[in-house]
């Protein structure tokens, strides 16, 4: 935090409750100001201006601050330091490192501008430009090679253009160093940029794109489109965390940011843990050093969880701006939608729903809506996508924070209980979830890779939908008392959910599946039903097609490679053969 | 670590201007130099000292609670000095073998506790960097839990039960029997709100393992003071951590009941009118609870784990209910005893099907306990939801319609119920021992049924079929 030049702008505290502290006395303060508080300097956002008084949200532990302790403006919004360092690294809602902090987080460390482990770093700079040239916003000014597995881009910051004057000679550069002045502007090697704004674009593209996950019920029924956003609600147990991980490893992004939301800190380090054993099959290196994570665990300050997802966001939009498909995800948001929700009471605002702050769709909105598709200032496309899980109390979905989130995302990715507890992971129920890009998505498959992807999930769905409603009737009268082709719907169902939609995360072969597998798994299950009913319609019993061993179907997911589609396609025919042998 | 701002130009004013008494709360005017969540001595002339936390301070006033409560407090006669500092307490090795009230005042006639050093009672967040993912099994002894929902050390793994089942005897059972593999093994166990009843059972239980020096007892009574709850959990685990990363010992923490600490937090609350959100509980009951769950932890490259079981009765049953639902949002996972398996006779009756330990992939298997426990519990958990199937279809169309593999599900059910689930409170069971009862019950199924587990484990560890 810099000073105003000139005199100091110092007020003193009057009050402290918890994260809130008012303060009086400052000059000129603005709203979203940091103040720095007390001897230790603790960082707090301005929040409400009255008169002289103003009241402030602190970023740290507030225990020892006392009325009278000195409060001084710093005349800066929260920034965070986006440069080389980022990949592979950990660090705090305020975008300070943990990876080089002590064991335990006392409040007296430096903010994320001023840390000196990422000051003191040396990188190689290699220049893309040469002097005189005339650039603009979001052009090329060179790279730096060691920073990760992506290629890290140095570009000219938004709202500064001009020509290149001069570009820094010597090969090795820190953080701060300036590396090259256009249009009179000095820039720096990292940038500096309040996490609460936007990094500004050229325009969204419209274009759907699926994002690939590797999981067979997001690709197959509820797909997500590079750029937009999608909410995984789900209580306690259902294996949202899970979910994400698998996400986090195996999506096709070229960047993730993990932002851990007021969640646990054993989860925190086994994404860490599991993400450098994993090798990227895209570029070679370990998945770690594609990602970025921000963890502020639930122990950690309120306020630091409610500004971590905007620094993960940030983050995000600046390897956007690189030219990169991002993707986010915040686990989870209603944890961020809590410490709102603790601020405002404390603060004595009028509590709307269920004691939330009356503008938390308003801010989920804007949260959600900074995902995007886009051409960026400097004319690549590129998107960011932004997954959040809800954690609704109670598993009840009509509560505001998972009701305000379905209105703003384009996918909705539902967990079940009653899946999870019947250890069908991952537990994305069919009844509960959409996917609003699905057939634009469709439209994509068939342009781009000439494949009948809508048809293969409009029948699958509507299985689906006829297997559940019989199930339901088949409690009440039993199995065996259905007509023959319905039995068979029955058993079509179970083939879909335990041979495709179920997948392990811990297994080798299944963790990941590529999109060919996926339909080539689809194909196999779809043609065994397609079987079954012909061999009813030539008079075979439903009981002895029941009995059959679908071993070759439901084994299929785990007995061939992840992306070996060919070897699903080969069971078609045994499949098949055994069906035949029945007549 | 640092223990807080020192403040000692005003340790030891004493001040007497007492504003209000409301609830637990007292609020004092004409403070000077008080910072928040500092700590007090509140003197009550003719009584005992009171101890009392700065929930907030604004100007010259200060509000705070009074862990005792304010019975018999009047706006005269009264004296407060604040420490300075948050509240800090002695830690080491002096704990273990004591026994002490909420307050951690002994309660065994022994001296105060001492140690070489303090810590602040509400401790420092761990760098999540630092933490090693849990990865190796507490043996409980335990074979429902050992078998499916094995302990993992540093893991946090609660508990939910409902008034009148016997949680009490689960948690003093894995109290007393939990071991970790050789490693030196201590346990705090923390009560609050427990009746005098339920505190004797616990000392009694527990004896064995205080008298070995092996554990730490703090007690608060149903009839002790409410508001002293609030300090009781972090007390067991200011002593944990330091017994831990400081000492190098497994420790297991125990708190037990939660929901009575949750209701000391809420009596906080609405004495300080702040606007509830469900059913009359804080809004930051969440980040409350957290900053306990969250304290439990491997580091890296040192010894010693915290794992911690707290224990909380489900008003009505009610899983949904904020306590249980926000403590499941925080642990990793859960074990749920249901009054139903307790109707058919089982100890200890959990619900398997509820219950879940998620760090159990890391903690157990080849290495840490055998190569095909991950996938007996599976293909366990698996014809357990089957079983329950042909159970309701029994129910509907009568036992003798059905089919042969359904009734081979039934006769599943009772023998793993039997066999597996059900042991003494007293019984502590290898591991061996346990794997094996669900190989037994395993081979009541056809082996074509069991889908989850490898031809290889079939054909090592599958029992002949009998007679």
């Amino acid at each position: 935090m810099d000073a105003v030049a000139g005199t100091p702008r110092n007020g003193r505290v009057v009050r402290v409750s918890g994260p809130l502290i008012e303060i009086e006395g400052v000059a000129e303060l603005s709203m979203l100001e940091l103040v720095a508080i007390g001897p230790n300097r603790i960082s707090s956002e301005t929040v409400a201006i009255t008169g002289d008084r103003a009241v402030l949200q602190a970023y740290e532990y507030t225990g020892g601050v006392t009325p009278g302790d000195v409060a001084t403006g710093t005349g800066d919004q929260l920034v965070g330091l986006l440069g080389p360092g980022l990949l592979g690294q950990v660090f705090d809602g305020l975008l300070r490192p943990l990876s080089s902090a002590e064991l335990w987080l006392t409040p007296d460390r430096a903010s994320s501008t001023q840390d000196a482990a990422t000051l003191a770093r040396e990188w190689t700079f290699v220049p893309a430009v040469a002097v005189g040239t005339a650039l603009e916003s979001g052009d090329l000014l060179g790279t730096v090679p060691d920073a990760g597995s992506v290629e890290h881009r140095v570009l000219v910051p938004p709202g500064v253009s001009g020509e290149l004057s001069w570009l820094v000679e010597s090969a090795v550069v820190h953080a701060s160093d300036v590396i090259a002045q256009v249009g009179g502007h000095d820039v720096t090697l990292a940038e500096r940029w309040p996490v609460r704004r936007a990094r500004p674009f050229r325009a969204r593209a419209t274009e759907a794109v699926p994002l690939h996950t590797g999981q067979r019920v997001l690709d197959l029924i509820y797909p997500l489109a590079k750029g937009s956003a999608a909410a995984v609600p789900g209580g306690f147990g259902t294996g949202k965390t899970l979910l994400l991980q698998q996400i986090a490893k195996w999506s096709d992004a070229d960047v993730i940011v993990y932002v851990g939301c007021g969640e646990r800190g054993n989860e925190m380090a086994d994404v860490l843990q599991g993400l450098s054993e994993l090798v990227d099959s895209r570029t070679g290196g370990r998945l770690i050093d594609r990602t970025v994570i921000i963890a502020n665990t639930s122990n950690m300050p309120m306020m630091a969880r409610e500004a971590s997802i905007y620094t993960g966001i940030t983050v995000a939009e600046y390897y956007r701006d690189m030219g990169y498909d991002v993707v986010v995800i915040a686990d989870s948001t209603s944890r961020w939608a809590e410490a709102l929700r603790e601020f405002a009471n404390r603060n004595g605002d009028l509590p709307a729903e269920e004691g939330y702050p009356a503008n938390l769709a308003s801010r989920l909105a804007a949260f959600y809506e900074r995902a995007a598709r886009v051409t960026t200032l400097g004319g690549r496309t590129a998107s960011v996508t932004v997954i959040g899980a809800v954690s609704p109390p109670g598993g009840d979905m009509t509560e505001p924070v998972t009701t305000d989130t379905q209105r703003f995302v384009r996918s909705l990715w539902r967990l079940d209980r009653d899946l999870a507890y019947s250890r069908h992971y991952p537990a994305v129920s069919w009844t509960g979830s959409f996917a609003r890009d699905a057939d634009a998505i469709g439209l994509w498959y068939q342009a781009v890779q000439h494949s009948n992807w809508s048809a293969r999930r409009a029948r699958v769905i509507s299985l689906l939908a006829e297997a559940d409603r019989l199930a339901s009737l088949a409690e009440i009268i039993g199995a065996t008392s259905l007509p023959g082709h319905e039995r068979v719907v029955l058993l079509g169902g179970r083939l879909l959910r335990d041979g495709v939609l179920m997948q392990s995360a811990l297994s080798a072969n299944d963790a990941f599946c590529s999109a060919e597998k996926g339909a080539a798994l689809l194909d196999l299950c779809l043609a065994v039903i397609d079987k079954c009913q012909e061999l009813i319609e030539r008079g075979v019993v439903a009981t002895s097609i029941e009995q059959a061993d679908f071993g070759l179907v439901l084994r299929a997911k785990e007995e061939t490679g992840p992306s070996d589609a060919q070897g699903v396609a080969d069971r078609r025919d045994e499949a098949l053969a055994l069906l035949e042998a029945l007549s | 670590m640092s223990d807080g701002i020192p403040r000692p130009e005003t340790g030891l004013v004493s001040h007497g201007d007492v504003r209000e008494l409301r609830g637990p709360l007292v609020v004092l005017g004409d403070v000077e130099g008080v910072g928040w969540d500092e700590s007090a001595t509140v003197v009550v002339d003719g009584e005992d000292d009171r101890h009392g936390l700065v929930l907030e301070v604004s100007d010259d006033q200060v509000t705070m609670q009074v862990l005792e409560g304010t019975d018999g407090m009047a706006l005269g006669g009264i004296h407060v000095t604040f420490a300075g500092h948050p509240l800090e307490i002695p830690v080491g090795s002096g704990w273990l073998g004591r026994v002490c009230n909420g307050r951690g005042e002994p309660l065994d006639g022994g001296p105060p506790i001492s140690g070489a050093t303090t810590q602040p009672v509400n401790g420092w967040p761990l760098n999540p960097v630092h933490r090693e993912p849990p990865k190796e099994p507490v043996l409980t002894g335990i074979s429902v839990i050992d078998g499916l929902a094995t302990l993992v050390r540093g893991q946090k793994l609660p508990i939910f039960s409902v008034p009148g089942l016997p949680h009490l005897a689960l948690a003093t059972q894995i109290a007393a029997q939990a071991t970790s593999g050789g490693a030196s093994f201590r346990v705090v166990f923390a009560a609050m709100g427990l009746t005098h009843a339920d505190i004797a059972y616990v000392r009694d239980r527990l004896e064995e393992r205080s008298a070995a020096g092996e554990l730490v007892l703090l007690l608060n009574a149903a009839d002790d003071p409410v508001i002293e709850r609030i300090l009781t959990p972090r007390i067991a685990l200011t002593v944990a951590e330091s017994l831990a990363f400081g000492e190098g010992h497994d420790v297991l923490v125990i708190m037990s009941d939660m929901t009575s600490y949750a209701e000391a937090v809420r009596e906080v609350s609405a004495a300080r009118r702040e606007i509830p959100a469900r059913r009359g509980y804080p809004g930051y009951l969440y980040s409350d609870l957290a900053t306990l769950y969250e304290r439990c932890g491997r580091v890296r490259g040192q010894e010693g784990s915290v794992t911690i079981v707290p224990v909380l009765t489900m008003p009505a049953g009610d899983i949904t209910h904020p306590v249980p639902d926000l403590t499941g949002y925080i642990t990793e996972g859960q074990i749920v005893l249901s009054a139903d398996v307790e109707a058919r006779g089982i100890y200890p009756p959990v619900d398997v099907l509820s219950s879940l330990s998620r760090l159990m992939r890391s903690g157990a298997g080849k290495g840490r306990t055998r190569e095909d426990h991950l996938d007996v519990a599976a293909q366990v958990l698996a014809a357990i939801a089957r079983a329950r199937q042909s159970v309701e279809l029994a129910e509907l169309i009568g036992a003798g319609s059905l089919s042969e593999t359904d009734q081979r599900y039934i006769e599943y059910q009772a023998r793993v119920e039997r066999e597996l689930f059900n042991q003494r409170d007293d019984e502590t069971r290898t591991f061996e021992d346990t794997i094996g009862r669900a190989w037994e019950a395993l081979a009541t199924l056809p082996r074509q049924e069991l889908t989850m587990l490898s031809t290889a484990y079939l054909d090592q560890y599958l029992p002949k079929p009998h007679g």
